[in-house]
């Protein structure tokens, strides 16, 4: 099939890539820009994984077409960091032992900073609902609450 | 073997420093199975059975060869025949001879020059089947007249007169049973059944193989163990083990579904045919449909009781199926059926058998969740029926030191006990209850495990040391393994570096699994980095012109020790390090080892729920996992296995189920279908660590990961019957399930 010319913006940066028509932009940042952050946990939306942003909305990567991507601000958890500062959330990550084997935390941590980029102050309940979308077999969710929760009051002290 | 041991005093253990790999996996740099490329690789696609059971009459892939960019395809005819036992039945379980025997079931391969162009291929390659009948549910398949699966196949234990599909039999126990339920006030007998669920891990299996015509190999894999892919794919292939290298990618969750192999042989025969290498990567729907959940159980279980809570004697008999292949783990699910507590009389019996679904995979402490899930059920009604205390009538015959344990052999000290005071001692068990809530406890157990281990440690030029390990890390084991060399050697945390290497690295190592990382690799570890320290001190020595034994190892320095061992400074880590090339060479530490002390780890869990009355759905509002772990190397990740387990077994609990339609085809095979717990499912899951030292371990080392899986299965019955009034003897208990039993009970 023709590959279609895109020209996106992930993480700031200016990329561009041909795409087949059916492939998602999960498989273009992955397979063609080599950007493996994002992983593929169900191909199907439920697992949160591939969480991406697309002009600052939280989506699943999975669930949108690489071509969708022209003219866009794409941004991956390969962005979170500035250099070598992480970002609070990914910190508190690392600080609370909220990974445990870590293919969940990728996609956590976009869908987190999405959270807080609208909502700086969530309740553990609003937390919950939130990260609903994203699927983590191992912690029982326990330590990614609280990780996102003292973030979001370390980030609101403005530390 | 003498080990030395030390249970107090520590520096770094116990301590929660942050993982070594944390920056990799946070900033998304850590390269899990799917991660890898190649140059030239090709994409593997497998083909799969759409029938429950089917006889294979033809493949016909020329549509599939005819397209441009399709290289290779592979069915069983493509790997070697005449293999036996366990091999026979993974290579028939990676791609199917002259029957599918399951939905989902390989029978061909393709291998194109990108996925799009695989999948294509895949759908053109032409199967022929002839449908044959098929059973899934374990009590079906043992009924006469159910459609035997294969055969001929039951092993020497089955007695005559059973269904062929009938694998196994085991039967076994002590005490005289009459008696001890003569001696009962109480005698109560039910049947319970679980169902099937699937690990749930959420990366799916992945690897990069290339295998030369020469049969040398190499492959990049998602696994637990590495050593094992290894020696499965070199059976499955009919190639040497030494000729193929394995080496494990970051793994994406396991919990025992990941010890085996399916894509992973294919991958490789389809390198070999195709001169390139090959990347497979299952779908979520291939995992669900293909790789192994636990089993499906029905259970009988009768106990007697006197009016004190005192157990008199006790009977199981567990049926089991395993997917289309024997081994259902039947064994260990008899094991811990009463393995809690002291029963004069036990007896168990057990039956393995086939049915038309995948075959099963370890799941976290396999078969003992389902085994709890009937004792602990059936002890809570008792208590009930009786008006007893739950955790104090399980502390009457709880199981200690010295207790002829309900599978044999005499326990040595462990923790069960412990586990339940402290869960009597918590607040959350007194905490008041509002209306439509009710509260759950039971108890769980897990053997643990040893296992093949090598472990290698080398001197750095500057005092910091490298660690080998051959055990994948799941959740966060290079911290505990760079805690314990750190301790041993008393040089900090942050100057140990443990690698994960690849099978050409190390001896043979089993995988991350039977809770046996942290207990085995961190006794090898320790042994392995005491042997840098004990030629440390003779370097030390040599320099000193002292004898060796005057020479002791602390704080990471070595030391004149000793009467007539004469005054010198310390000579640290560091010192020795820089001038050992002149002082006798490189330094470093080997220790290969199958220990088998490691000691079982006992729980208890409590919970509280409520359900609508009107929907049946159930809230699981509060629950603390009280567990012991012998000693906590890192406290955070010993609890991380706690709540991770007690998530697992909620979802059991109450929503995960293998659901197959009448015509035998897997209905749920997406996570929208098949719901693991979500964030928004779950309270916050408290944590107790109870620390009895497991004399085996130089530390004290308990696993930790298995047994917190095994209570909250029957927890969360005994808390929906104090909540609803209904008992669920079935799982999962779902809202259509519980809104029936309330209905029923008017």
């Amino acid at each position: 099939m023709t590959q279609i010319h895109v020209t996106t913006t992930v993480n700031g940066d200016e990329v561009e890539f041909l795409a087949d028509p059916r492939e998602t932009l999960l498989d273009c940042l992955r397979d063609k820009l080599g950007m493996t952050g994002a992983k593929e946990g169900c191909g199907t939306g439920d697992c949160g994984a591939c969480s991406v942003t697309v002009d600052g909305r939280l989506v699943c990567s999975c669930l949108v077409l690489g071509v969708e991507a022209e003219g866009k601000k794409i941004e991956t958890v390969e962005g979170m960091a500035e250099g070598e500062k992480l970002h609070p959330l990914q910190r508190k990550f690392i600080e609370h032992a909220a990974l445990q084997c870590g293919i969940c935390t990728p996609g956590i941590l976009v869908a987190a900073k999405a959270l807080l980029a609208q909502n700086p102050d969530p309740t553990e309940e609003e937390a919950r609902y939130w990260l609903a979308g994203n699927l983590c077999r191992c912690t029982g969710y326990d330590k990614i609450i609280r990780a996102v929760l003292d973030a979001a009051a370390e980030m609101r002290e403005g530390v | 073997m003498p080990l030395d041991s030390k249970t107090t005093g520590f520096k770094y253990i116990g301590t929660r420093p942050d993982r070594p790999d944390g920056i990799d996996k946070v900033t998304g740099k850590a390269r899990y199975g799917a991660d890898a490329y190649a140059s030239g690789m090709l994409h593997g696609v497998m083909v799969r059975s759409p029938h429950a059971h089917a006889k294979i009459k033809k493949i016909d892939a020329s549509k599939a060869l005819a397209l441009k960019g399709v290289k290779a395809v592979v069915t069983r005819a493509d790997f070697p025949t005449g293999l036996e036992g366990e091999d026979w039945n993974i290579q028939e379980n990676c791609m199917a001879g002259e029957v599918a025997l399951y939905d989902g079931h390989a029978v061909a391969a393709v291998a194109a020059t990108s996925l799009l162009l695989a999948r294509e291929a895949a759908k053109l390659i032409e199967v022929e089947y002839e449908v044959l009948p098929h059973v899934t549910d374990v009590d079906e398949a043992m009924k006469p007249g159910a459609p035997a699966i294969r055969a001929g196949a039951a092993d020497y234990s089955v007695p005559e007169g059973l269904h062929p599909n009938v694998m196994r039999y085991i039967e076994y126990g002590h005490g005289d049973l009459d008696a001890g339920f003569a001696a009962a006030d109480l005698v109560m007998e039910n049947t319970y059944k679980t169902e099937a669920a699937h690990q749930g891990y959420i990366e799916p299996h992945a690897c990069l193989a290339q295998l030369g015509s020469d049969g040398k190999g190499e492959m990049w894999v998602c696994t637990q163990g590495h050593w094992f892919i290894r020696r499965m794919s070199a059976a499955v292939l009919g190639i040497d083990v030494a000729n193929l290298r394995v080496t494990p990618s970051e793994i994406g969750g396991g919990f025992g579904g990941k010890t085996t192999v399916f894509v992973e042989p294919v991958a490789l025969a389809l390198s070999r045919k195709a001169g390139k290498p090959v990347k497979m990567v299952m779908t979520r729907s291939e995992v669900l449909r293909a790789t192994g959940p636990t089993s499906s159980s029905s259970i009988d279980v009768k106990m007697g009781m006197k009016k004190d809570g005192t157990m008199t004697a006790a009977k199981v008999t567990m049926r089991m199926q395993g997917g289309a292949f024997p081994m259902a783990p039947i064994d260990s699910a008899l094991d811990c059926a009463f393995s809690c507590y002291n029963i004069p009389a036990v007896h168990h019996e057990g039956y393995d058998v086939l049915a038309n679904r995948p075959k099963q995979a370890a799941y976290r402490a396999p078969g003992s969740p389902m085994a709890a899930f009937a004792t602990e059920s059936l002890v809570d009604e008792m208590c009930r029926a009786l008006k007893l205390d739950p955790l104090k009538t399980r502390l009457k015959n709880a199981s200690r030191e010295g207790t002829k344990a309900s599978f044999g052999p005499t326990f040595p000290r462990i923790g069960l006990v412990e586990t339940l005071e402290a869960a009597l001692a918590h607040p959350h068990y007194a905490a008041p209850l509002g209306p439509n809530q009710g509260r759950g406890v039971a108890s769980g157990y897990w053997m643990n495990w040893g296992g093949e281990t090598s472990v290698s440690a080398a001197l750095g030029e500057d005092g910091s040391v490298t660690v080998s390990v051959g055990t994948p890390d799941i959740g966060g084991s290079r911290a505990s393994m760079a805690l314990m060399a750190a301790e041993a050697l008393g040089i900090p945390y942050e100057n140990v570096r443990v690698n994960v290497v690849d099978t050409g690295s190390l001896g043979v190592n089993e995988p991350t699994h039977g809770s046996r990382a942290t207990y085995a690799t961190g006794l090898a570890t320790i042994e392995a980095v005491k042997q840098i320290s004990t030629k440390l001190c003779q370097r030390a020595a040599d320099k000193w012109g002292i004898p060796a034994e005057a020479v002791i190892w602390e704080d990471g320095c070595a030391k004149p020790s000793g009467p007539n061992a004469g005054e010198f400074p310390p000579l640290a880590i560091g010192e020795l390090a820089a001038e050992m090339g002149g002082t006798g060479g490189p330094i470093s530490g080997h220790f290969e080892a199958t220990p088998s002390g490691h000691g079982g780890s006992f729980g208890t869990h409590i919970v509280d729920v409520e359900v609508d009355p009107e929907t049946g759905y159930t809230s699981v509002l509060r629950y603390t996992v009280v567990q012991d772990a012998g000693k906590a190397i890192h406290p955070a990740y010993v609890e991380g296995q706690f709540q991770g387990g007690a998530a697992q077994g909620i979802g059991w609990a109450l929503n995960e189920e293998y659901i197959y339609g009448a015509d035998g085809r897997l209905q749920n095979t997406v996570f929208l279908d098949y719901r693991i717990p979500v964030a928004s499912d779950l309270p916050m899951i408290d944590t107790v660590i109870v620390e009895v030292p497991n004399p085996g371990h130089p530390y004290g080392v308990r696993g930790v990961g298995e047994t917190g899986i095994t209570p909250p299965l029957p927890a969360v019955a005994n808390a929906v019957h104090a909540a609803a009034g209904v008992r669920l003897r079935s799982l999962p208990m779902s809202p259509p399930r519980i809104l029936a039993a309330i209905k029923a009970k008017g």
